[in-house]
């Protein structure tokens, strides 16, 4: 690259190529040396060092061994199997509803909004930089017992749907998986807005022209030629909620009551109140395989490798 | 295209005969627009409450149900022990870790953007599992590493953690920046005899300088606003995000709000004005 104008460059100069050419083969790993080593030291080694921890047997007072109790295992799933499925379904229809509420409004910023695009783009990122724990907790107030939105809820008669459906509980939204589920959507929509108008973003409109010529309807455009185009937004919008979603304790814990605590509130208490690392480190352990497993399986299916 | 615009023609305003069909038909071109003028509603919900709420003088510890209008919070925003303290912290911790974050990252981006070499898929696949990761396993096993090692939890491991998950963020926004990049520009600087470092001073770094910028924003966004990973490293050391989650069990005063509101209003007037200064830029 760098040898274009060398060519032309007095004698006195020819043996910098080389150098340079040594230097260059190595210049990569330089530059990637020091992030990488942060990274294999302090992401990739705890990673391992947990495997090692959820096969050890032990109190804090005698400290830990490795004893390849792999029953920790065992008795973890057996235990916490309930809240292990309960994240994955809070995740997946928080994604889902993400997606369904995230499409609109991204297609919106890509394709209708005129000279107000950046207004909106502004709007959706803007609430990033309040602290998402000061939001979830306003949406206490916001689903409080008695308050506007579940006044009129229960005058719509949307709550006895939603009680008979056991998604909410005894007219109420507040700690029940109604409330977290709502959480879990709002705090994740961005995730799936941006990447969704990433890839809108780039869909040439004169495409659109084009369906319309071929006298596609609207709907016939949107599914035919907007849709799949939009396909690797999508895949990245709802990786990006769903990881993220299915480790949440925070909305759970503030939106829930305990009857709809998240594997995460249970590593968590583990971890940092009832101390018992091994269950700790063999949970989040399980919930890490389990996420790769569906996030590979998914990337394979939508058939998109480079996300990266 | 300007749909938003065009709404006032759209309604029946001047044929009230065919309104119906018109309204019909109105409704159906701009399902999408109101469907998506929704969900932004629903995403500016919380922080029209959070700004409402920072006026409330409530009665009790928590204030989640509004009682009369006061401006007391907003005179006294550090009237609350700690929390002025958590809040300089995490800004220390925020700035910190987008400094460390930002350069590595830069670095990873520029070798993954220029460079071909050995363990390229490999380095990617390390990048790549950090965003693949629920937070809590990551904070997890780093904790567990940290009890293990004996370090004391505080600012220090708090640091470490949040630059090892800034990290990949950057890279992503450096490198599509560089990737996309004329590789002409530079060899044009060298053909003017350009030193290398001159080339990279005055010609790639301006180029790549709004990546690692977005990067550098984003990174300070992530470690302001972690709680996760926060929680689980930081020991009895108070971010504000913990100093948050600890009022949400004791009771949440309204200065909790007030700084919420702020932050809010500083980064759309940040965003407003840079995007004024970028547009007068493009326009001369």
């Amino acid at each position: 690259m760098a040898l274009i104008g060398t060519q032309e460059e007095p004698p006195a100069v020819t043996p910098a190529p080389a150098a340079a050419g040594r230097r260059g083969k190595l210049t990569p790993y330089w530059l990637l040396l020091p992030g990488i080593l942060w990274l294999l030291v302090f992401f990739a080694a705890p990673l391992v060092y947990q495997a090692s921890t959820s096969v050890q047997t032990g109190s804090l007072e005698e400290g830990f061994r490795v004893t390849w109790h792999l029953a920790t295992y065992w008795d973890a799933l057996t235990e916490y199997y309930p809240q292990f499925l309960r994240s994955v379904a809070y995740a997946a229809t928080a994604t889902a509803l993400c997606l369904a509420l995230g499409y609109p409004l991204a297609y919106l910023i890509a394709f209708r909004a005129g000279r107000w695009r950046h207004v909106l783009m502004v709007l959706v990122i803007a609430p990033f930089f309040t602290s998402f724990l000061i939001r979830t907790l306003a949406w206490k107030t916001i689903l409080s017992d008695g308050g506007p939105v579940v006044s009129a809820l229960g005058a719509l008669h949307v709550l006895d749907l939603t009680d008979a459906l056991g998604v909410t509980e005894g007219q109420r939204v507040l700690a029940t998986p109604l409330a977290v589920v709502c959480g879990l959507t709002y705090n994740f929509l961005p995730f799936m807005i941006l990447p969704l108008y990433g890839s809108l973003e780039r869909i040439d409109p004169r495409l659109h022209e084009a369906a319309g010529d071929l006298y596609a309807r609207p709907l016939t455009t949107f599914r035919k030629v907007t849709f799949p185009l939009s396909m690797p937004g999508v895949v990245a919008g709802t990786l990006l909620t769903f990881i993220p979603a299915t480790g949440d304790y925070i909305n759970a814990e503030l939106l829930g009551s305990t009857d709809q605590k998240m594997i995460g509130n249970v590593i968590q208490s583990q971890f940092l109140r009832v101390l018992d690392y091994p269950t700790a480190a063999a949970l989040s352990f399980i919930l890490m395989a389990a996420i790769l497993a569906m996030v590979t399986l998914y990337i394979r299916k939508s058939g998109t490798e480079d996300l990266v | 295209m300007a749909a938003l615009t065009k709404k006032p023609a759209g309604t029946p305003a001047g044929k009230p005969t065919r309104a119906p069909g018109r309204t019909s038909r109105w409704l159906r071109r701009n399902l999408v627009v109101l469907a998506g003028l929704a969900t932004l509603g629903y995403l500016i919900l919380p922080n029209a409450v959070v700004t409402v709420f920072s006026f409330n003088k409530p009665n009790g510890r928590f204030n989640y149900e509004w009682q009369r209008f006061s401006t007391d919070a907003w005179t006294d925003p550090c009237g609350v022990a700690d929390l002025c303290g958590s809040l300089s912290l995490s800004l220390e911790i925020a700035f910190w870790s987008t400094v460390g974050a930002t350069v590595l990252g830069t670095m990873i981006a520029f070798a993954l953007a220029r460079y071909r070499f050995r363990a390229r898929s490999s380095v990617s696949t390390l990048l790549f599992l950090p965003m693949a990761m629920p937070e809590v396993v990551m904070a997890a096993s780093l904790a567990t590493l940290f009890l293990n090692m004996g370090v004391t939890f505080g600012f220090w491991t708090v640091l470490i953690a949040h630059i090892m998950f800034c990290l990949s963020f950057v890279v992503t926004a450096v490198k599509a920046r560089v990737m996309s990049m004329d590789p002409r520009l530079e060899q044009a600087a060298q053909d003017l005899y350009a030193t290398p470092l001159q080339t990279f001073l005055r010609v790639t770094l301006p180029i790549a300088a709004p990546g690692i910028a977005a990067g550098a924003l984003l990174a300070f966004a992530l470690s302001f606003d972690d709680f996760i990973i926060t929680n689980f490293n930081a020991g009895s050391t108070v971010t504000f995000p913990m100093f948050v989650w600890g009022a949400a069990q004791r009771g949440t005063p309204v200065q909790i709000n007030v700084i919420g509101t702020a932050m809010f209003g500083i980064a759309v007037l940040c965003v407003l004005v840079g995007q004024l200064v970028g547009g007068r830029r493009k326009r001369s």
